[in-house]
């Protein structure tokens, strides 16, 4: 027994390590996480699956061995203990124990032991009788003796618990990899290019598979994943789904996922149809498949693409689907759009202290950006303008490396809520040739400048200047030529005539565009203000947008995939059954009390000798203990 | 007849008054109205658990009269309270006994108040060895229990006033279980209170439902977790009924015995030993705790891995939730085994049990802080 507790002990503290390090990661995770060295000694120990490595289930094994080995061993005498009466009890012996009394008494022996007998019968105990070799009668009762099964059952519970788990469990794979007969593959081709060492037969007794199906498809086989890798389970049928529909409650959170699906199979007749639900599986030849999650399934998608960099708004199509790839550009600039994710619903809580609540803010796509050296930026866009703050933009967002949070771009968005308008006048903005008359509108409306020629010369080419540099770098331009040129103390002055100067430009660009456009002019009010400071920060943050082009998202044709899960657990029926023995012998063991009572009747004395034994003795038996005496003693005196 | 029979034990069916039939009568008259009331809502499961919480109320309440009130009580309370809504959400705030007592929120807002009160009256009646003071705060506790359960049945009721897709049970987040665990903790307390007659433990008893009660009203303020919100799909099941109920049992039982163990070490270490019960009682009380809990975190565990195996698609998976749960109960195995195999007693098991609380409150609040998985729902 101390054996197993100390298994015990080891399997709680590797349980324990499995739920600090998380489990079944992407080893590039890991590896990023623990470096190169420790990266390995941890594969080497498999921490990555602790709870399917060779060792916790060896760890697993020796408990089973241990228990029923205890269980060999206890169960005769638990048995022994659960009949006898202990009816050979002597007199000495009972004269030694802890809780006992003697009456004497004026009756019969007959009637003391007709008395007793009721006695016992009505404190629900079961009796027998011996005449000692003295000549007294010994009535030996007992009562609970049940408790024993309390230890029988819980002990084979455990047994049959981890049997039943040991049966779910990837051993048989896991031998046979040992053996060389199986590898895992860690390549990702396609399906049918999977080497029959990495298949896994239709007659595999166990598994937990996953399945990815996306609507109109069917499929055969499974993916079961192990480590770094996977292998392919065969299924002795088809799946195919119909189906996959997301309901939502009022509040835009998901409210239910539900697949149709049509199983497929020479054996029937007609293929069965149903739809499954989370909480709601489905089970045919003894393999349960679950809704287990999903995902896009190739939804087509339509993009204006905008340059950032041009100092034009032409824009360019471009039409791609989720999971395959597009290109962007010519030559050795060209970039491969590669087409990660579609989510139709974005629900997030836009306020800023969080406590709002979430809304929908429509959908997203997610796409990365690889240019021919391989290196990728991840790009997340927004279809629809979303509100911060009381207004409202078109959002971007840039990451380089997975474990970055995305920086958005935030476009602000026009009078017919579209971002042409942004776009419009970053064109101006860009275009050198629009300076000169950026410039003189703007000294034309200043009263200073107008006045004398040769200032107004000057203002004009320095305004010229500015806007050339701010067309270079946004901001961080200005800031350097600053830093480069201007005296320490004079910075601050400067800066702030400069941003000014930046801000009357963009309005007299903005307005530009929306004349080029024959659109209605900005009015000089604070929401021009905001727009033209919005605009002017967006502008600045296209130069560390990393890539010139701006996907717009046009149009979508949506299509989905729904994740299966396919399960055969041949262990479950034995996990049900020890986990039923468990309960009973939980209750048996702690609410079924083991009592005796040994009642001696001397002749001749006329005397009774009232002993009685707990093979637990506690407050209870105390009380009850006192409570026979007294009513014994009524009974008999 | 003769005098030989006066110690013949009346059976529970036996020892059954009139009003004690009256009282089941009207338990399951209740529960068949809920039935015809609201039976469209429910599947076979749930109409099984309707009935078999009014057997097991009925039983309950002939054990324990105390709690048959309580029962009674509730019912007629929230009743009351859900006819005073006529079936719109905003009359919490407008009519006066919803806003200011028997609203789902006002009435959990008092069930607060009452368990501070409780406890200080408790800590109180040690200090003065005040019978009267006692009595004034097992009463106290009494009413906490009574407006934290009136506050949960009206919440469930207004769950169904947002929308009928949105109702739900109150057992589904981390505020509503927070709740839950009080009122069984308590509920545990009061139990052996009235059987071994140990007032004095209140006050360390309360200590652990006030840290409770201290979260649930930073989570209300902070958080604004009182707001009902509908279930994940993971979570729309009759299992949920059945299995997070079962859990608080089982967390409800070990606090219990945690905070008895406080007792215990204290009185023996000589300090209040002369105000607390015996060392024998918290001993045996904190056996019997510790033994109610294991059974039900025993049944909950299966019960959850049954519905695991319906909902994830296996009844094991080792989400950090499981694995802990595991922890907590090979810990409880090992104390019980302890004590009942080798008959170990005294200060090192009371530590065990005291120390065991940490363990069970990762198990319970730690995992959803700290590791992700598949229990996500019960997140900070």
């Amino acid at each position: 027994m101390r054996f197993a507790v100390s298994l015990l002990s080891v399997l709680g503290v590797a349980s324990i390590i499995g739920t600090v390090l998380k489990q079944n990661e992407p080893y590039e995770n890991y590896i990023i996480k623990f470096g190169q060295f420790w990266f390995g000694l941890f594969e080497k120990l498999g921490l990555y699956d602790v709870y399917h490595s060779g060792w916790f289930l060896l760890i697993l094994l020796f408990l089973v061995v241990s228990t029923s080995l205890c269980i060999y061993r206890n169960t005769p005498s638990m048995l022994k203990e659960w009949r006898t009466f202990k009816e050979h009890a002597t007199e000495k012996s009972l004269n030694a124990f802890s809780h006992q009394e003697t009456y004497s008494s004026n009756a019969s022996t007959d009637e003391l032991k007709q008395k007793l007998i009721q006695f016992l019968t009505a404190k629900g105990f079961k009796f027998k009788f011996r005449t000692q070799e003295d000549g007294s009668e010994l009535i030996a009762a007992k009562a609970g003796t049940h408790q024993r099964w309390g230890y029988i059952f819980t002990h084979v519970a455990m047994v049959v618990i981890l049997f039943g788990g040991l049966l779910d469990g990837n051993l048989p794979f896991k031998i046979q990899e040992m053996l060389g007969y199986k590898r895992i593959e860690t390549l990702d081709i396609p399906e049918s290019q999977v080497a029959p060492e990495s298949r896994l037969s239709i007659f595999n007794p166990s598994f937990r598979a996953n399945m990815t199906l996306p609507e109109g498809v069917s499929d055969n086989v499974a993916f079961v994943r192990v480590r770094d890798g996977y292998l392919v389970q065969e299924l002795p049928f088809r799946v195919a789904l119909k189906d996959f529909r997301i309901e939502h409650y009022a509040t835009g959170q998901p409210k239910s996922f539900e697949s149709d699906l049509v199983i497929i199979d020479p054996d029937l007749k007609e293929p069965i149809t149903k739809t499954i639900s989370v909480n709601h599986p489905l089970t045919y030849k003894g393999i349960a498949i679950y809704q287990s999650d999903f995902q896009d399934g190739g939804t087509t998608l339509n993009f204006k693409v905008w340059n950032l960099f041009a100092p034009n708004a032409e824009t360019q199509l471009l039409t791609g689907a989720i999971f395959q790839n597009g290109v962007l550009g010519e030559g050795d600039d060209a970039l491969k759009v590669e087409f990660n994710d579609f989510r139709k619903f974005n629900i997030i809580n836009m306020s800023p202290d969080g406590k709002g609540k979430p809304q929908n803010v429509g959908p997203n796509i997610t796409y990365k950006l690889r240019d021919n050296r391989g290196q990728a930026k991840e790009y997340v866009n927004y279809m629809q303008p979303m509100q911060i703050d009381g207004r409202h933009y078109f959002l971007s967002g840039m990451r380089e490396t997975v474990q970055d949070e995305f920086r958005y771009l935030r476009i602000p968005v026009d009078s017919d809520f579209g971002m042409d308008g942004f776009m419009n006048f970053r064109a101006t903005m860009l275009d050198a040739a629009k300076y000169p008359e950026i410039a003189q509108r703007i000294a034309r409306n200043s009263i200073d400048v107008k006045k004398d020629p040769a200032v107004k010369k000057q203002f004009e080419e320095s305004v010229v200047q500015l806007l050339t540099v701010f067309a270079k770098s946004g901001y961080t331009g200005v800031a350097q030529v600053i830093e480069k040129s201007v005296p320490e103390k004079e910075r601050e002055a400067v800066a702030r005539t400069y941003i000014k100067m930046v801000s009357v430009a963009a309005f007299e660009a903005y307005n530009m565009s929306l004349e080029a456009k024959n659109k209605p002019l900005l009015a000089s009010n604070a929401d021009t203000e905001t727009l033209l400071r919005d605009s002017l920060n967006a502008f600045s943050d296209i130069f560390f947008f990393g890539t010139p082009y701006y996907l717009q998202l046009e149009q979508f044709e949506h299509k989905e995939a729904s994740g299966l899960q396919l399960t055969k657990s041949p262990g479950q029926k034995w996990v049900y059954l020890g986990s039923v023995l468990l309960v009973l012998g939980i209750f048996s063991m702690m609410y079924i009390r083991e009592r005796r009572i040994w009642l001696s009747i001397r002749p001749g004395k006329q005397q009774v000798h009232f002993a009685m034994a707990s093979n637990r003795k506690n407050l209870d038996f105390e009380k009850e203990f006192n409570l026979y005496r007294e009513q014994l003693r009524s009974l008999i005196g | 007849m003769n005098n030989s029979l006066e110690y013949q034990q009346k059976n529970l069916l036996q020892s059954l008054r009139w009003q004690d039939w009256l009282y089941a009568l009207i338990v399951f008259a209740g529960s068949i109205f809920a039935f015809v009331k609201y039976s469209q809502y429910m599947d076979i499961y749930e109409v099984s658990f309707l009935f078999g919480a009014a057997t097991l109320a009925s039983y309950l309440g002939w054990k324990w009269k105390g709690l048959g009130k309580l029962v009674l009580a509730v019912g007629i309370i929230s009743v009351f309270s859900i006819s005073l809504y006529d079936g719109e959400q905003a009359k919490a705030t407008q009519v006066f006994l919803l806003k200011f007592l028997i609203s789902s929120q006002s009435a959990i807002m008092w069930m607060n108040v009452l368990f501070v009160l409780a406890m200080v009256t408790y800590w109180f009646a040690m200090y003065k060895r005040s019978d009267f003071a006692g009595k004034v705060a097992s009463a106290l506790t009494w009413s906490a229990v009574l407006f934290g359960f009136v506050g949960l049945m009206v919440r469930w009721y207004e769950s169904y006033l947002i929308a009928p897709d949105v109702g739900h049970i109150p057992i589904s987040n981390l505020y509503e279980v927070f709740i839950l665990f009080c009122l069984i903790t308590s509920l545990l307390y009061l139990h052996y209170e009235q059987k071994l007659n140990t007032k004095q433990l209140g006050g360390f008893v309360l200590l652990v439902i006030n840290a409770a009660v201290g979260f649930i009203l930073w989570y209300t303020f902070d958080r604004q977790a009182h707001n009902i919100q509908p279930l994940v799909p993971a979570l729309q099941s009759y299992w949920m009924k059945i299995h997070v109920p079962a859990n608080f049992v089982g967390y409800g039982a070990f606090s219990l015995a945690a905070m008895v163990s406080a007792a215990y070490l204290l009185a023996d270490k000589g300090i209040l030993a002369s105000r607390l019960p015996s060392l024998d009682v918290l001993d045996d009380l904190m056996y019997k705790s510790i033994a109610v809990g294991f059974a039900f975190f025993t049944i909950a565990t299966i019960l959850g891995a049954m519905w695991a195996a319906e909902a994830w698609g296996g009844y094991w998976s080792w989400d950090p939730k499981e694995t802990w749960a595991l922890i907590v109960w090979l810990n409880y195995a090992a104390w019980l085994h302890l004590r009942m195999v080798k008959g170990l007693r005294g200060p090192l098991l009371a530590w065990w049990a005291l120390i065991g609380l940490l363990v069970t409150t990762f198990a319970f609040l730690g995992v959803n802080m700290f590791l992700s998985g598949l229990h996500s729902y019960g997140t900070l």
